[in-house]
């Protein structure tokens, strides 16, 4: 299977290349936000302040790590469902981010918000916790320390394998490959 | 009689949380191994030996299998000839759950009020479900659950008439809705009958059972044999990317119900099903 190797921060013109069922490997940094940090995130914006960040060209990681071991940087790293961010994402997409890394499906609101923004969003294999943490290689808190493994990491990563689920066209990898796998029943 | 202290079940329970967390039980790790070997799917083929190799590599550095080392269930059957020393056995088994939670650097994932979201930093409490039976025997089963797959699991009160096929139909459903984001390949567990909290647990508990150990009762056993040929004839596949292995294993628990009632549980977990269980 081929694979196509990517450096953050990721261009639109580099996101138009992206398609649907791409293999890939991401170096760079991204950063790491889930449920409560999207929801402070938007308390921000109602409250007409400040991102913590700019999130122009950036990945942002569905990911609530474990503790670190004594000598290690960060635990076990895997993907969270991506879905429960659906409400949030759509504001961040219109403030230039690039796109998402996660699991499962998105939102048809996502989904149109990524078209007219060329957004990317990326899924990598849930569980696998143990693996992902091997490509992690530094971190740094940027914000809203006080959440524990929900606040805003600056992660830098080497070769994090992804699959491109939906591109800048909306081509949905989750619709076109179940198709092909789908069996009238023998019983 | 005999006497259990209670620093005996702190320890055993912490060590239960760490090592249902760090190492996968044979059942599963067989039933990936098989999954594999039958996938159609190249996605599929790949995520499988994906997962196959993070199972390796958590049993070697001793880290979480998955960042989501979830809430902790507890089965605890108590024989009623028993003596707990020193204590009581529910701070005990919380305690034992804090303590492997430290120990073991994994994730705390318990907020203490479901709408004010303060973690309690300690992974407590955990859900315990207490049978007391006869004997002096103390049985703890410990299944940390994460909640990508908690999240797709749903509960629904059938009418009698909707009979098997009723009960068919809000499986495929669920499992239909859920395993995209449930981190397929997934376990179904199913309870059917009793009241709507009895079918709950049994749904959880049906999650226990291991990997190809099927209900006695004959129309059950076929029942599960179905539930998962239709499930994987869904093509939904190794993290909803497409594939013939949808679900490893359908376990169906019934109980006895009422002439008004039927109400069937779906508790699905991902494929990082963990359980372990002790006697004392």
């Amino acid at each position: 299977m081929a694979v196509v190797e990517i450096k953050t921060p990721l261009s639109k013109k580099e996101r138009k290349k992206l398609r649907s069922g791409d293999h890939v490997r991401i170096s760079g940094i991204i950063y790491t936000a889930r449920d409560a940090a999207h929801k402070r995130m938007m308390e921000s914006l109602e409250k007409g302040l400040d991102l913590p960040m700019d999130f122009t060209d950036e990945l942002i990681y569905y990911v609530g790590p474990c503790p670190a071991r004594p000598g290690e940087i960060i635990g076990s790293a895997g993907p969270t469902t991506s879905g429960r961010m659906d409400i949030y994402t759509p504001e961040l997409l219109d403030r230039r981010l690039a796109g998402m890394i996660g699991k499962g499906n998105r939102s048809e609101r996502v989904i149109n918000s990524m078209m007219s923004n060329d957004a990317v969003y990326f899924a990598c294999v849930g569980g696998a916790g143990a693996l992902l943490q091997d490509c992690i290689k530094s971190v740094e808190i940027i914000a809203y320390e006080d959440l524990g493994t929900e606040a805003i990491r600056k992660i830098e990563v080497e070769d994090f394998p992804a699959i491109v689920v939906i591109d800048t066209l909306g081509n949905n990898l989750y619709e076109t490959e179940r198709k092909k796998f789908t069996k009238k029943l023998s019983i | 009689m005999k006497r259990i202290g209670i620093q005996q079940i702190i320890d055993h329970v912490a060590e239960m949380c760490i090592e249902a967390n760090t190492f996968l039980s044979a059942d599963m790790v067989e039933g990936l191994r098989r999954a594999k070997g039958s996938e159609e799917s190249e996605n599929g083929k790949e995520i499988l030996e994906t997962m196959l190799c993070n199972f390796e590599v958590a049993k070697n550095k001793n880290i979480p299998i998955c960042q989501d080392t979830g809430m902790v269930v507890m089965f605890v059957s108590f024989g009623q000839d028993l003596i707990i020393a020193g204590g009581s056995l529910e701070e005990a088994l919380q305690a034992g759950v804090a303590k492997g939670y430290e120990e073991g650097y994994l994730r705390k994932s318990v907020v203490a009020d479901p709408f004010i979201r303060t973690n309690t930093g300690n992974n407590t409490p955990a859900v315990i479900h207490y049978q007391v039976v006869p004997g002096d025997r103390l049985k703890i089963k410990i299944l940390p659950k994460g909640f990508g797959s908690e999240n797709t699991s749903a509960l629904k009160m059938l009418k009698p008439s909707d009979g098997m096929a009723g009960v068919k139909e809000f499986v495929l459903q669920t499992v239909e809705t859920g395993s995209p984001n449930a981190c397929a390949p997934i376990v179904v567990g199913v309870g059917v009958g009793g009241t709507m909290e009895k079918a709950a647990i049994m749904a959880k508990e049906a999650l226990s059972r291991p990997l190809g150990k099927h209900n006695p009762l004959e129309h059950i056993e076929a029942l599960e044999d179905y539930l998962l040929e239709a499930s994987n004839a869904l093509g939904i596949g190794p993290m909803g990317l497409g594939g013939v292995n949808t679900v490893l294993g359908v376990n169906v628990e019934v109980f006895p119900t009422h002439i008004a009632g039927l109400p069937v549980a779906v508790n699905i977990s991902c494929y990082v099903n963990r359980h372990v269980e002790r006697e004392l």
